[in-house]
């Protein structure tokens, strides 16, 4: 035990040690020193984490759960920063520290001309290229904390922490106007997520009088039927409120409808960041969350309810965006989108473990995705727009054939990773049975087909077919260097193997232990563990499922529009028009935000400024008791004369003064 | 007859400081002009001396001497380290502006060092009359250190006020003394104490409290016997505002501490009412007036006797708790109120006072090193947190709300809120405003360093307010 919290605390503070030398002296030790102190320290992180995971999960040697500092006691309520790993702490950390460090020696690559992408002399691009390295290794750092949390303080930190850098380097290239308002966006949308959040914590702090994880679970049961009156005449069940409260903090992290508006925009970012923040790591907070939360959600159906169809909605909806996309890198956010989804909907089916699952095998191939994207966008010379490639297999092979494996993944073919996540959670949802679980069903099988075709819609765009790019771009286009495909290659293999590796553990086995809790009548998991046998004979029915003829169809339509030379984004503009029109406007949810809220914001607090601001606070209020004192300032300095008799005057009124006091009592 | 001799150990630091003084009284008679600072040094020497005799002689007993006219208690000791340590400094602030000035002579170093001997006698002063002793020692030496520029009119005209406003207080304090005496029979404050316990509250008693009030009152410049204060600050040079704006007012605590507390204890409910009166007035005048000003040495004096009524705040709430807060807060007044005219005469050179508000403007664009010191400073005389004079701002009004006062605490923090106009004030001037001259600002080293060791002291006791807590403390026996 004791080794593990060593371990623990090497782990979180090696990539803090190297954002904090790689941000105040990325000046001094120069690029090279910059990135080499950043990767060895999220190295060090990754080999332990392996160390920890092989302790706890293999060795079982036990669950830590231990204070490191206590900050304050407050009536009681303590404020500390503690360990709890456990499995699913242990897989979040190998997860993190491995696609950061991919991420780590694939920036390498990627930024390694990154002075071109800033205005010459400009003073926030001088060593933008260690704040890079100083801001992901930041995110390490603050990943970690949150996934090794034991308290909802501490939780609450890591969750602000990775929401700054996530808006620091959304907005990275801060002389791109484009840039600093999809920042802001990201911002402002994540403060309505963490509001919610917030207050979450502060119902579970007012019903448990304890901010431990330990100590909450375990007498959740105990509140179980506690109601809460929000309006007078409206009772609530606490545990629906904690349940509906913390999600809605989830949804903003994880980008679920609707609260999606930041992720598209977020691409604004540089490609790795987007990679290991916005689509492996961060947007999977709010995932991990309700799974550490699962004995408190297990509590409240209602809860449940909403998650599911919360997740089905957003799996469904943000997938068909993707269709008509055409900037590859928004192609693979939409894909995000529709994937976190995917996992909402397994929480709210109480398959917390098929949804964890999920978000790992997700994270690899989803973080492969995109760092192909980014070697293609390399190899374009940073032009994004699909319509200009075309034809790269030949000159790209590598980035070529792991984008293959990504998209095969994230598919769902059978015996790739992406099949065994996916395929737990379209059953687990099957067997449901709380409200939402029809439609939900309905949206998941719908979105595997969708998911097939703007997948391979890009695929095709990018790697077959006619070469479509200017002659210049055609001449210069190459595979790129070692650092940019490393990274793909050691991502691709897990994006087909982990899922085989822990399908029968995982979702179907005793992965989680104690770590995450489902109650008897929700657990669809063993329900569907029973006809499961074994990783082979389950991706050989997988074949004979529906789940994997839609996706077969979906592929199949891409390549037949694509043998035409049809586009269908092109296609569904000239045929259906209408539903295009739904769809190039995302649903106008932005146009609805900006005029609703952005404006009526800006409305209102233009109201209070001009009217309670400048009129009575500021006006009537400070500047009329200044006004005041200055009067009254000006009058009894004329008390100062300067004449002696008048002081002596003063003396003996004062002395008469203090006599009275006592005379006429 | 029964004669004892006394334990002339207890007041070993007294005599030491009284042969020094009249051995560098002599001594200086046959410098020659050159050789002047060693009286300078002999100064120092004797007030470092007195420190350590004070520091070995500190223990936490309460011991009487000279038929019980003197005393030496852990109060006693530490306001009198507080004492040298001050004047230590305001010699080392003046040397170069006393200079530049041609006062550089050795009056002005006996003249502190009998000004000294007066404090530590008022501090350690355990009857009437050793009170009233020190306290004309004191007051003598300051009237004529304020003289001490002759040819200058507004210095002249200063000491003039100081002096006869002073014999008046004076006057009215022994008047009051004498009253005491008349009921009690007594000169020594334990039988005073005694006697007035027995007594209970007669109507003379009261009359005898009142006068006795006017002269601690003139002393520390409470409201509406602080007349003198800016006039006497404004006049006097800025060296001798530096002496008579900090250390004398350890020792008016010191004696308002033996004449209410340890003389007339048994009057609290009275004076209690006396002290309340003094403080609101001092709060408000203080505060309202300072903003009018244009002078810093004025603005600084009002903003003294707005501290003034902060200090009677911590004593009129009538525990150990609230003594111990109006000592934090005359200890901590003292290290501000040095920083403060420290300031001035940091930034003053020959033939330029540096005494109005406008020669600070732009101060930020010449040396933004001291204008950040300066702002330490502002921040904590207005009580802004982390600095030390938030803390003393903090206990004073912990007291005062323990003593179920709590209306007193929010007039306080209200005057303290207009009071903070006029820091924020400068802080503005210095950083906000263009400078008047763009000449770069070059102190001479010693004071630089001097006024960033206080400046920042400011900052770090600031920061670790808890030792110096203790100190005062256990100096009230808590």
């Amino acid at each position: 035990m004791e080794s593990i919290y060593n371990l623990g605390l090497l782990i979180v503070l090696a990539p803090l040690a190297g954002a904090i030398v790689a941000g105040l002296f990325g000046g001094t030790i120069g690029r090279k020193g910059a990135h080499s102190v950043t990767t060895l320290g999220v190295a060090i992180s990754f080999v332990l984490s392996a160390v920890v995971f092989k302790q706890v999960v293999i060795d079982k040697v036990g669950i830590l759960n231990q204070t490191v500092y206590t900050w304050l006691v407050s009536e009681g309520i303590r404020f500390e920063v503690g360990f709890l790993i456990d499995q699913l702490t242990a897989m979040m950390m190998v997860v993190v520290t491995f696609v950061s460090l991919m991420v780590h020696i694939y920036t390498i690559g990627y930024m390694s001309h990154d002075e071109e992408n800033w205005p010459a002399g400009s003073r926030a691009g001088t060593n933008s290229y260690q704040r890079f390295f100083s801001y992901i290794s930041l995110f390490t750092f603050s990943m970690l904390v949150l996934v090794m949390a034991n308290n909802f303080m501490q939780l609450f930190f890591g969750w602000e922490a990775v929401g700054l850098v996530s808006y620091l380097l959304i907005g990275f290239w801060s002389t791109r106007e484009s840039a600093v308002y999809a920042n802001l966006k990201a911002f402002l949308v994540n403060r309505v997520g963490d509001f919610g959040f917030l207050l979450g914590i502060g119902a579970v702090l007012m019903t448990f009088n304890s901010l431990d994880y330990s100590a909450v679970f375990s007498t959740a049961e105990l509140h179980k039927n506690l109601t809460f009156s929000i309006f007078p005449g409206s009772e609530w069940n606490m545990m629906t409120v904690i349940g509906i409260l913390l999600f809605i903090g989830a949804m903003g992290k994880s980008a679920q409808v609707p609260l999606h508006v930041w992720l598209p925009d977020s691409m604004e970012g540089p490609t790795p960041i987007s990679a290991l923040i916005h689509a492996a790591t961060m947007v999977t907070a709010g995932i991990f969350m309700v799974a550490r939360m699962s004995p408190l959600y297990e509590l409240s159906e209602t809860a449940l309810s909403f998650i599911l169809i919360i997740g089905a909605i957003t799996a469904l909806f943000m997938g068909l965006l993707g269709l008509i996309q055409n900037d590859i890198k928004r192609v693979v956010a939409y894909s995000t989108l529709s994937q976190l989804g995917y996992m909402t909907v397994a929480l709210g089916a109480s398959a917390y473990a098929a949804g964890v699952f999920h978000l790992m095998t997700h994270a690899f191939f989803k973080a492969l995705l995109f760092l192909g994207a980014g070697s293609v966008i390399i190899a374009m010379h940073h032009d994004q727009d699909m319509r200009n490639m075309g034809g790269l297999r030949k000159y790209m092979p590598i980035t070529w054939i792991t984008s293959l494996i990504g998209s095969l993944a994230l598919i769902g073919t059978p015996f790739f990773a992406g099949f065994y996540s996916k395929d737990s959670i379209i059953m687990a949802v099957g067997e449901s049975s709380i409200p939402g679980s029809g439609f939900a069903f309905a949206a998941v099988l719908a979105g595997v087909f969708i998911t097939a075709l703007y997948s391979f819609r890009m695929y095709f765009m990018v790697f077959h077919g006619k070469e479509r790019m200017d002659h210049h771009t055609r001449e210069h286009l190459h595979e790129t260097p070692w650092v940019v495909t490393l990274p793909l290659v050691l991502l691709a293999i897990p994006s087909v193997v982990i899922g085989a590796i822990f399908v029968m553990d995982m979702p179907f086995g005793n992965f989680f232990g104690e770590a995450i809790y489902v109650a008897a009548e929700h657990d669809v998991l063993a329900t569907v563990g029973e006809s499961i046998h074994g990783w082979w004979g389950m991706a050989l029915h997988g074949f004979l499922t529906p789940a994997f003829w839609l996706a077969a169809g979906g592929v199949f339509t891409a390549w037949m529009l694509h043998r035409k030379g049809l586009d269908i984004a092109v296609v569904m503009k000239e045929r259906f028009g209408f539903v295009y029109k739904i769809l190039d406007n995302k649903y106008w949810a932005d146009e609805i935000y900006a005029k609703l809220f952005a404006a009526g914001g800006r409305g209102l607090g233009n109201g209070l400024w001009k009217v309670g601001d400048v009129a009575l606070i500021d006006g009537l209020m400070v500047n009329g008791s200044a006004r005041v004192v200055g009067v009254l300032s000006g009058i009894t300095r004329r008390l100062q004369t300067g004449y002696l008799y008048h002081y002596a005057f003063a003396m003996i009124v004062g002395l008469l003064a203090l006599f009275s006091l006592f005379i006429f009592r | 007859m029964n004669f004892e001799i006394p334990n002339f150990m207890l007041a070993m630091p007294e005599i030491f400081v009284l042969g020094m003084a009249c051995f560098i009284l002599i001594l200086d008679l046959f410098l020659s002009e050159r050789s002047r600072v060693v009286t300078y040094l002999l100064t120092q020497a004797t007030l470092v001396g007195a420190f350590l005799l004070s520091l070995g002689l500190y223990s936490s007993a309460r011991e009487l001497t000279f038929s019980d006219s003197f005393v030496l208690d852990p109060m006693a000791s530490v306001l009198k380290l507080a004492v040298y340590a001050a004047v230590f400094m305001v010699l080392l602030y003046s040397r170069r502006y006393l200079r530049e000035r041609g006062m550089f002579r050795g009056e002005f170093f006996v003249l502190g060092l009998f000004g000294v001997l007066g404090m530590m006698v008022m501090i350690s002063a355990h009857s009437l009359l050793t009170i009233y002793m020190g306290l004309e020692l004191l007051s003598l030496s300051m009237y004529a250190m304020v003289a001490m520029q002759r040819d200058s009119r507004v210095a002249a005209e200063a000491a003039m006020k100081y002096f006869i406003l002073g014999a008046m207080a004076s006057a009215m304090l022994l008047y009051g003394m004498s009253m005491i005496y008349g009921v009690t029979g007594s000169l020594e404050l334990g039988e005073v104490s005694a006697a007035v316990a027995g007594q209970g509250s007669q109507l003379i008693l009261i009359f005898g409290l009142v006068f006795l009030m006017v002269g601690v009152a003139f002393k520390l410049g409470a409201v509406p016997f602080h007349m003198w204060v800016p006039d006497v600050y404004h006049g006097a040079s800025t060296a001798v505002t530096l002496y008579i704006s900090t250390a004398p007012k350890l020792a008016a605590f010191a004696m308002l501490m033996r004449l209410l507390v340890d003389g007339l204890g048994a009057l609290q409910p009275q004076w209690h009412d006396i002290l309340l009166l003094l403080a609101i007035l001092s709060l408000g005048i203080g505060n309202v007036v300072a903003i009018a000003q244009t002078n810093i040495k004025r603005m600084l004096a009002y903003s003294g006797i707005s501290h003034v009524g902060f200090l009677l705040l911590g004593v009129l709430s009538g525990s150990p708790e609230g003594y111990a807060a109006g000592m934090f807060y005359a200890i901590v007044y003292v290290l501000m109120g040095l920083g403060g005219f420290g300031m001035v005469i940091l930034m003053s050179r020959a033939g330029f006072e540096a005494d109005q508000l406008e020669d600070y403007k732009g101060l930020n664009e010449r040396s933004p090193w001291f204008a950040l010191m300066m702002m330490f400073l502002m921040f904590s005389m207005a009580g802004v947190p982390p600095f030390i004079g938030f803390w003393a701002k903090l206990s004073v009004l912990q007291a005062v709300v323990d003593a179920n006062m709590v209306w007193l605490a929010a007039v306080a923090v209200l005057f303290s809120v207009i009071g903070a106009f006029y820091y924020l004030r400068l802080i503005k001037l210095m950083y906000f405003d263009g400078p008047l001259e763009l000449s770069p600002f070059r102190p001479s080293p010693d004071v630089a360093l001097l006024f960033s060791v206080n400046a920042l002291a400011v900052l770090l006791i600031g920061l670790f307010p808890s030792s110096l807590m203790a100190i005062c403390r256990q100096a009230m026996g808590l």
